[in-house]
């Protein structure tokens, strides 16, 4: 029987084997920042354990860190230890670190697949659980707690149930104006928060297929708001244009070598799925979320939902609550819905593609009276090729605010925050109670959708302005 | 870790679905670098209501959280697990689990008991008529027993022993740590460092 892309690469990082036991999985990659590593470390201090391969681990400093000036020492003194506990640690166990005012500095899920770190066939590990995002290159890459965290850097390895497969494809073209943060937020509405548990996901189709890379790690970022720990798309032209001449990409002969392994990663036409979805694009618009978990979205066409109408009593009473916590009327459209703050960033829509995306809409329009918006690049890197394309001079012209490189708003770990009763729309990827913010209320959108709603006040896509 | 055959003490049901890690443990409480002092963060902006189930006195000191489906979703946080141990409890019973949160608690000991959303809500019902009520979890005989309900747990053998016998993973793997060498010395040359 033929194999998945997902089982292929689990299969060639088996370390070992054996009846009863859980395998053992070689990791490639292990990114590493401030919140879930410094007690793994701790750890390894008290076990007198070293890191088995520095030279496959790179940190940085991405939630705790402050978008007005990343020079200053960061105020909140608690904020301040965890980064500085962070480079203590990096410096100890000999640890490459982009900290806050590096050039190198960013989201971990960006500089990743920026330095070409992230490639084909490689099983990546983060203690964050948006480390899905690195699937968008036909890594297997997933989220881990912070025991996990310890036992790599001791170890290089995981234990590992095999995960069951599951297939998401989305067939045709996605219409012009809709994106790949829309296609996710169908995509989780359709099979719900908890569909894709224990199972890696396969994005696969014609509109996969079309999606750019930026696009790609849009989709397979938000996996886990599926319940999949992973997400991954085959690697493709795409891919490989994306990868050459980044600064840790294969050269020369070497390049030829891996493109001809690369091309080998695709789910064999007799592989058979645990679970398969069919998608059709060009039935998607933009799509929003009115709720407090990420599968609680709906077109933008459309108003808030009845809890009445829900047969399932579980999913009213969540709704029921959802709506008191975000304070919306059932049947309200949701056009109508006003929004005080705007943010776009995070490692779900931090990349140039979407800083590009939003630049075009606000492209000679201001952003409406009473509305705030914060525009956070995901990495300096992306920071500066925005401003050497212009973007955050047409940001600024908007009057939306131009900041530096951080999770930012995505979390409510930094300075940037939504104060209680605040409404976002937000390019980040949760919406939970309090995610932003205590009792902020998120909407989650695409960055065009938040463009547009900065400039209206409203929850409107860029066709309506 | 603490081992973990078998427990008994009392429930407290948590009739709310997709409880995720921002809701169990806040973000204001991931800036700690240490391992302690997260049961002042469990649920914290729940328990601002004085209704939130934890605040209410018959289920002090209770040890088994009776939650509603995908219970742990969301961030991959494992001071959710710390916060909810910290507290007091040792079993979490909920009909799904999100994965991370599912695994970080079998590294720590808590247990993570995935049970029919029918039985979980009768365990529920039992707690609330009767908040002194006890239950058990049987670990070694993969089992609940709550008053008249007996429910059966599917829990793979190799965490079940690993939970029993409160080993530590790392040092499990490092026994194989010659597999580990051989596999480093075929991997392909190919493959990028970070240095």
């Amino acid at each position: 029987m033929g194999r998945t892309l997902a089982e292929k690469v689990y299969d060639a990082h088996v370390v070992r084997r054996a009846e009863g036991e859980p395998d053992l999985l070689y990791i490639d990659l292990h990114l590493v920042h401030e919140v879930t590593s410094p007690q793994a470390f701790d750890g390894l201090r008290m076990a007198g354990r070293p890191v088995r391969r520095p030279d496959l681990t790179i940190a940085t400093e991405d939630h705790n860190v402050p978008t007005t000036d990343l020079l200053a020492p960061i105020a909140d003194p608690v904020s301040r230890t965890q980064v500085e506990t962070l480079r203590k640690n990096c410096a100890e166990f000999g640890i490459r670190l982009h900290p806050m005012g590096d050039d190198g500095q960013g989201i971990v899920h960006v500089i990743g697949p920026q330095l070409g770190l992230t490639q084909p066939g490689m099983t990546v590990v983060c203690g964050d659980s948006h480390t899905s995002t690195h699937g968008a290159f036909g890594a297997l890459a997933h989220g881990i707690g912070t025991s996990e965290v310890e036992h790599v850097l001791a170890t290089q390895t995981l234990p590992q149930v095999k995960p069951k497969m599951m297939a998401v494809t989305v067939n045709g073209s996605l219409p012009a104006g809709v994106t790949a943060k829309d296609l996710i937020l169908a995509i989780i509405a359709r099979i719900g928060t908890g569909g894709g548990q224990g199972h890696i996901i396969e994005y696969r189709g014609q509109a996969i297929r079309e999606l750019s890379m930026e696009g790609r790690m849009t989709v397979c970022n938000m996996s886990i708001e599926a319940g999949a720990r992973a997400g991954m798309i085959a690697p493709d032209e795409t891919t490989f244009a994306y990868l050459k001449g980044r600064p840790h990409a294969p050269q020369g002969e070497a390049w030829d070598e891996a493109v001809e392994y690369w091309k080998s990663l695709r789910t064999d036409d007799d592989a058979v799925f645990d679970k398969e979805v069919v998608i059709d694009a060009s039935e998607l618009t933009p799509f929003v979320t009115w709720g407090t978990n990420p599968g609680q979205g709906l077109p933008l066409g459309e108003s808030v939902p009845d809890p009445a109408d829900l047969a399932d009593p579980t999913e009213r009473q969540a709704a029921e609550r959802a709506l008191r916590y975000m304070g919306l009327t059932a049947g309200t459209p949701l056009r109508d819905i006003a929004v005080d703050t705007v943010f776009v960033g995070s490692c779900t829509n931090g990349r140039i593609e979407d800083l590009r995306a939003v630049a075009d809409v606000l492209s000679g329009r201001t952003v409406a009276d009473g509305v705030r918006m914060l525009v956070v690049p995901g990495s300096m890197e992306v920071k500066k090729q925005a401003e050497a394309e212009g973007l955050d001079a047409v940001i600024r012209a908007a009057g939306a605010e131009w900041r530096e490189a951080g999770c930012s708003m995505c979390l409510a770990m930094n300075p940037d925050k939504l104060t209680p009763g605040e409404r976002s729309a937000s390019t980040s990827n949760r919406n939970f109670e309090g995610r932003q913010g205590p009792g902020g209320r998120t909407h989650l959108v695409s960055p065009a959708v938040a463009a547009a709603t900065a400039v209206t006040g409203r929850l409107a896509a860029p066709a309506d302005l | 870790m603490e081992k973990f055959v078998t427990h008994t003490g009392r429930a407290v049901p948590l009739r709310r679905s997709n409880v995720d890690t921002d809701q169990i443990i806040p973000a204001v409480w991931l800036k700690q670098v240490s391992r302690t002092g997260f049961d002042k963060g469990l649920f914290s902006s729940w328990r601002e209501d004085p209704d939130f189930v934890l605040n209410r006195p018959e289920y002090d000191g209770a040890s088994v959280l009776v939650a509603g489906p995908d219970f742990g979703t969301g961030s991959s946080r494992e001071h959710a697990v710390w916060a909810l141990q910290q507290y007091g409890f040792r079993v979490v019973v909920a009909p799904r689990f999100g994965d991370i949160f599912r695994n970080n608690a079998t590294k720590m000991g808590l247990l993570p008991v995935v049970l029919p959303a029918r039985t979980v809500e009768a365990i529920q019902a039992r707690a609330e008529r009767d908040p002194s009520a006890e239950i058990t979890v049987d670990l070694e005989n993969r089992e609940v027993r709550a008053g008249d309900v007996v429910a059966p747990f599917e829990i793979d053998d190799y965490t079940r022993w690993r939970l029993m016998e409160g080993l530590d993973d790392i040092g499990l793997t490092l026994r194989h740590a010659d597999e580990i060498t051989a596999f480093e010395e075929r991997r392909p040359a190919l493959l990028p460092t970070t240095v």
